[in-house]
């Protein structure tokens, strides 16, 4: 399948509605074989909604689909035997062992009663799920459960694996486990479709982003072109006199790509500048020297890497749907920059 | 592999699986026994001595009422295991997988046949206690229970599509209370359906619970020689009433289920 060169997953138009709320308004997905596409977006983007479409849970109202050559609509149980899916909620039997668990999903693929009790026994090594094999799924910690999970959208070895939302919920460090682990599958060539809410996630794992908010594509590209066209780093400042905020703001611009005052924002009330820089962590030590010999007193100065509400902002205007953090104006000041 | 052999290998995963999470929660199973006992005592010990049915022992009476009753209450079980099933993101997993679409659902009504077999052998103990005897033969006794389960089968494919329609397991509960106890009250179950009032009366003579219960009463023969044939045409030929029921009932019921397993909507 990775000789010729038609996309694993390939779609056109997709479009589903709730009632009055339309969950995917035309999407257009492409990823070739072998290559990691992330999904990002807010809760109530459509990524769920797009993952269950593509794997036959859902029917679409509109739009097309193939995925590793059987077309959804006319060949889903075809579509079913190539797929593999983990999805947002680990949907592990909770009464069953893991072992249990891993061989039922086997001879549900239809492996034969021995080839599922040997992928099963493979699957809970590579996972590091030995030890905890043979209990209950319920005494699992929440990682556990996602490597079950996973394990789980493995066994038939699917060419195509859909992974929606893997690490939510996950501590920081069975976070970077799971990353490692599905670094590993991409290594050894399956065609994966991940969706995350996190900007960072996406970067990790994923050679093509496609930004989503509302059901639509937003935006396309890789990690590199996305930052690119957020802007990149800033540096923001805030500084202890209300009375330096001028002196600040130029010593701050001679800093910036362009060199203009006009893109170095201010924020009185809060004694804030926000700046694009050119180069990172030099440009921070040298404004920091030049703060000093110029005598401004600073309260805290830091680069700041753009976030998912960056992205929605640069891309739509308006702050990510449900994002937990506060709407930074600043970010809409960029925009404006940008659009320029 | 042939389809029809996918087929029945994945209804006997999934049966498999259910049995085995019977045996790890033995809890449920526990309370699912200890109930019908309950049942059986209770009414051979606090109706049984108000109760005075012409000609016959109020207790021998009963119990193929309480095993109706009960059967049909077991229904329930696939309704709350369907349902809590879709709402743990199981029923989506199976579904992502290239499995027969009707296995989820026939694999669990087969496996909880197991609920139903073990409480009508409890509660048939517990009732040749209280003095329930079979005075008919054991072919025809076996007949009687098997004609319990059969209708009981059927009942739990109702359940198991409302359970596709539910958010949640605890609604499969409340519901079925309320379609379950009326349809095995408004029967001849713990009365004889003569007694009721007009409407009661004609609806009790055509619910098949009642069919049910007379046929059992007729199999066990728990019905004393010169008492007069029913009038009504489903009690004087409750087999095959129950029956086309029980037939009618999965032909349609379980196509709407498995369509509805294929085409769930989902937020």
């Amino acid at each position: 399948m990775l000789t010729n060169t038609s996309p694993a997953i390939e779609a056109h138009g997709l479009s589903k509605r709730f009632g009055d709320v339309v969950a995917l308004d035309g999407l257009d997905l492409e990823v070739q074989p072998g290559r990691v596409l992330g999904l990002l977006g807010p809760n109530g983007a459509g990524k769920t909604t797009a993952v269950s479409i593509l794997t036959t849970l859902l029917e679409p109202d509109s739009g097309s689909a193939t995925i590793a050559g059987a077309d959804l609509a006319t060949q889903p149980g075809l579509v079913r035997e190539r797929i593999g899916l983990s999805g947002q909620y680990a949907a592990v039997d909770e009464v069953l062992t893991g072992r249990e668990n891993l061989q039922m999903i086997g001879r549900l693929y239809h492996l034969g009663k021995k080839a599922a009790k040997a992928r099963a026994q493979e699957l809970l090594e590579r996972f590091e799920l030995t030890d905890a094999a043979d209990r209950p799924a319920k005494g699992y910690s929440g990682g556990m459960r996602r490597r079950l999970d996973l394990a789980g959208s493995l066994v038939a070895a699917s060419p195509v694996l859909f992974l929606d939302e893997p690490t939510t919920g996950l501590d920081p460090r069975s976070r970077l486990e799971l990353w490692d682990i599905i670094r590993e599958l991409v290594a050894d060539g399956t065609t994966l479709l991940l969706t995350t809410q996190y900007l960072e996630e996406a970067d990790q794992l994923a050679n093509d982003i496609v930004v989503i908010d509302k059901g639509r594509a937003i935006a396309r590209g890789t990690s590199d072109e996305l930052k690119a066209q957020m802007g990149g780093e800033r540096l923001e400042l805030i500084i202890s006199d209300e009375a330096d905020l001028d002196r600040a703001k130029s010593l701050l611009a001679a800093h910036t790509p362009s060199g203009r005052v006009d893109d170095v924002e201010v924020r009185p009330s809060t004694r804030t500048l926000l700046s694009p820089v050119a180069h990172g962590i030099e440009t921070l030590a040298a404004v920091i020297d030049q703060l000093g010999s110029n005598r401004i007193a600073v309260s805290d100065i830091g680069l700041r890497r753009p976030t998912l509400d960056d992205v929605f902002l640069t891309l739509t205007g308006e702050p990510a749907a449900q994002s937990p953090k506060p709407t930074d104006p600043a970010a809409t000041a960029l925009t404006e920059t940008i659009n320029a | 592999m042939t389809s029809l052999a996918h087929t029945v290998n994945d209804i006997a995963v999934v049966a498999h699986r259910n049995v085995i999470k019977i045996t790890r929660v033995p809890e449920v199973l526990v309370f699912v026994l200890l109930s019908p006992i309950m049942f059986v005592l209770l009414f051979a010990y606090v109706f049984g001595n108000s109760i005075n049915i012409e000609g016959v022992s109020y207790r021998e009476f009963l119990i193929a009422g309480i095993f109706a009753q009960t059967v049909a209450f077991g229904a329930t079980f696939t309704g709350a295991g369907i349902a809590e099933d879709m709402q743990k993101g199981i029923i989506d997993r199976f579904r992502s997988l290239p499995m027969s679409r009707s296995a989820v659902l026939v694999g669990r009504t087969l496996s909880d046949v197991i609920y139903n077999v073990l409480s009508l052998i409890i509660m048939s103990l517990t009732g040749l206690l209280v003095g329930w005897r079979i005075r008919g033969s054991i072919l025809e006794a076996l007949g009687g229970f098997l004609l319990l389960i059969t209708f009981a089968y059927a009942l739990s494919w109702v359940m198991a599509y409302v359970a596709l329609h539910v958010p949640s397991p605890e609604v499969i509960n409340n519901a079925s209370f309320m379609v379950i106890f009326p349809l095995t009250f408004i029967a001849n179950t713990f009365v004889p359906s003569d007694d009721l009032p007009g409407p009661l009366r004609t609806f009790a003579e055509w619910n098949p619970v009642s069919s049910v219960t007379q046929a059992s009463r007729e199999l066990f023969g728990n019905i004393p020689a010169g008492t007069p044939e029913p009038t009504a045409w489903p009690l004087a030929n409750p087999v095959i009433y129950t029956l086309i029921w029980s037939v009618v009932i999965v032909a349609i019921f379980l196509p709407l289920s498995v369509n509805r397993y294929s085409k769930r909507a989902k937020g």
